[in-house]
């Protein structure tokens, strides 16, 4: 891999295991014999060889952020901010964090802006091969784990993405939480970034079980503006989209200084 | 003209035969017949067994396997080739479970062992794999399926075929005998499947391995004596439909 050739070191080829397949093309009929899959581990050459003292990688990433999602009965609502900082210089306001990935799957960004979009991309393209091939929608599970399968390879490699893949498959609404350590966690409700705490502070207060779809999308929408007037790592606007048995729609986007003003008009 | 061309599998010949190709379908029709049948809510494949060496445990010889739960196979051809289908269908479908978190469908694993088979038609110094398969099984949606493939490594879905040697005879009776009617419930689908084995094997229902899947049940093997007992029903409703026809030839 060419990762594999700039970090020098006692890398030892990825094997396949030698009883399953002796062919040395690689596979691309099935899932079997993945990199990963082998007995023999793969020796992970480190960033920082031999100046290993400690400190953190010193590459800049866009880890500030809020990113949100949570089901609910009538689907998944998905909310990101729209700021992008280099340190403490904001270098944009207009981010795009949500990437659509094909009609009925959503990705979040957060951590690396090009790790997130790359890979996300890469996904769109694995998902819409998986869709020709077997005639039939990939499930958000699948989506999600062959994303995870992906950066896995990727493991201590500095790659930096925190990412929620949203969609509905035919199993109902599906919202999975994947990040470039190898975590993949199914579950009702994430929120990733710096603005993360906020935002689980008032998205927690205000989910019930019947919410509307627009009660949802306000709370939503006031959970990320909260994040925003606490973090100075996010602003900028509040994207909304919600997720339905039909696909996703793109509900909002609302600029956070709009309703700070909306918001303190509605408490006078 | 044939001598020239069946060297290297690579090599097309001149009216466009691949001749080892053609030559491991030839190895299959030498193998012992195998029979599936679809059915409504069950899916049945019957085997010719073959008469085993007297120190020779018989239990050894299996020509139905398990892929997984949910689907099994039976095939027709070098029982070493098959080995090692069966065996990379095994594997691929539990990594398609790990990876996409989903039992594989009986048209995927149809579909990887054609392409496994396919890819050795077009390969250097390989000889393509001398089997045919019988694939069978319950997608997760519940829907009954029965897939067959062949050493150039095309598949195609069936309602009931026959593989091996006199697979046409089979495959004969089963065009004339595959009715709504035959297939009503479980019992009718296995008694078919026999009706059609007994056609071509030598000494009845001895000879017969039968294997059945019912909708969310694992794979079954029936015992010798569950298979006499429906050879037992086969031969009274034979007798029966004869004294009904001479009946009426009298009246």
């Amino acid at each position: 891999m060419a990762l594999a050739n700039i970090l020098h070191g006692e890398s030892v080829r990825f094997q396949t295991p030698h009883g399953l397949s002796w062919d040395s093309r690689p596979n691309d009929i099935g899932f079997e014999s993945e990199f990963g899959d082998g007995n023999s581990f793969a020796f992970k050459a480190s960033l920082n060889s031999g100046y290993d003292d400690g400190l953190e990688k010193k590459i800049e990433f866009l880890h500030g952020t809020t990113t949100l999602a949570f089901k609910f009965q009538h689907g998944v609502i998905v909310a990101v901010d729209s700021r992008a900082t280099a340190g403490s210089y904001i270098a944009s306001q207009t981010v795009k964090k949500v990437i659509e990935i094909n009609p009925y799957l959503l990705g979040t960004m957060a951590g690396g802006a090009a790790d997130c979009s790359f890979w996300e991309r890469l996904l769109a393209k694995q998902c819409r091969v998986y869709e020709l091939r077997n005639k039939e929608r990939i499930s958000v599970a699948a989506a999600s784990k062959l994303l995870a399968n992906m950066v896995y390879q990727y493991k201590g490699m500095g790659l930096s993405m925190g990412t929620m893949v949203c969609g509905w498959d035919k199993t109902g609404p599906g919202l999975y939480y994947v990040d470039s350590e190898g975590n993949r966690v199914c579950g009702d409700q994430f929120a990733v970034g710096s603005g993360s705490m906020y935002a689980y502070g008032t998205l927690d207060s205000g989910l019930r079980k019947d919410l509307t779809v627009e009660e949802a999308c306000e709370l939503a929408r006031r959970a990320i503006y909260q994040a925003t007037y606490r973090d100075a790592y996010s602003g900028g606007q509040v994207n909304l989209y919600h997720v339905h048995s039909e696909g996703w729609t793109r509900v909002s986007q609302d600029d956070v200084l709009k309703l700070h003003q909306q918001y303190a008009e509605d408490k006078a | 003209m044939a001598a020239r061309y069946d060297r290297a599998i690579t090599v097309f010949s001149p009216d466009g035969h691949l001749f080892q190709v053609e030559y491991a379908q030839e190895a299959v029709k030498k193998g012992s017949t195998a029979v599936g049948i679809r059915g409504k809510d069950i899916v049945v494949l019957g085997v010719e067994k073959k008469s085993v060496a007297k120190l020779q445990e018989e239990r050894t010889v299996r020509k139905i396997c398990v892929l997984d739960e949910h689907v099994c196979m039976a095939f027709a051809g070098l029982t070493a080739d098959a080995r090692i289908v069966i065996n990379r269908a095994r594997v691929e479908c539990q990594s398609h479970r790990l990876t996409v978190e989903d039992p594989v469908t009986v048209e995927y694993i149809t579909r990887y062992i054609a392409t496994l088979k396919q890819r050795y038609t077009q390969s250097n110094g390989r000889r393509p794999f001398g089997i045919s398969a019988l694939i069978v099984g319950f997608d997760y949606d519940g829907t009954p399926r029965l897939y067959q493939t062949d050493p150039s490594g095309t598949y195609h879905a069936w309602k009931a075929n026959a593989i091996g040697r006199s697979a046409k005879t089979v495959r004969e009776f089963l065009e004339k005998n595959y009715t709504e009617e035959s297939i009503a419930n479980d019992n009718e689908t296995m008694k078919l499947a026999i009706k059609a084995l007994l056609e071509v094997v030598q000494s009845g229902g001895k000879n017969i391995e039968l294997a059945v899947i019912r909708r969310n049940q694992p794979l079954k093997i029936l015992e010798s004596k569950e298979i006499e007992t429906l050879v037992a029903e086969i031969e009274k409703e034979k007798e029966e439909e004869a004294e009904k026809k001479k009946q009426k030839k009298s009246s």
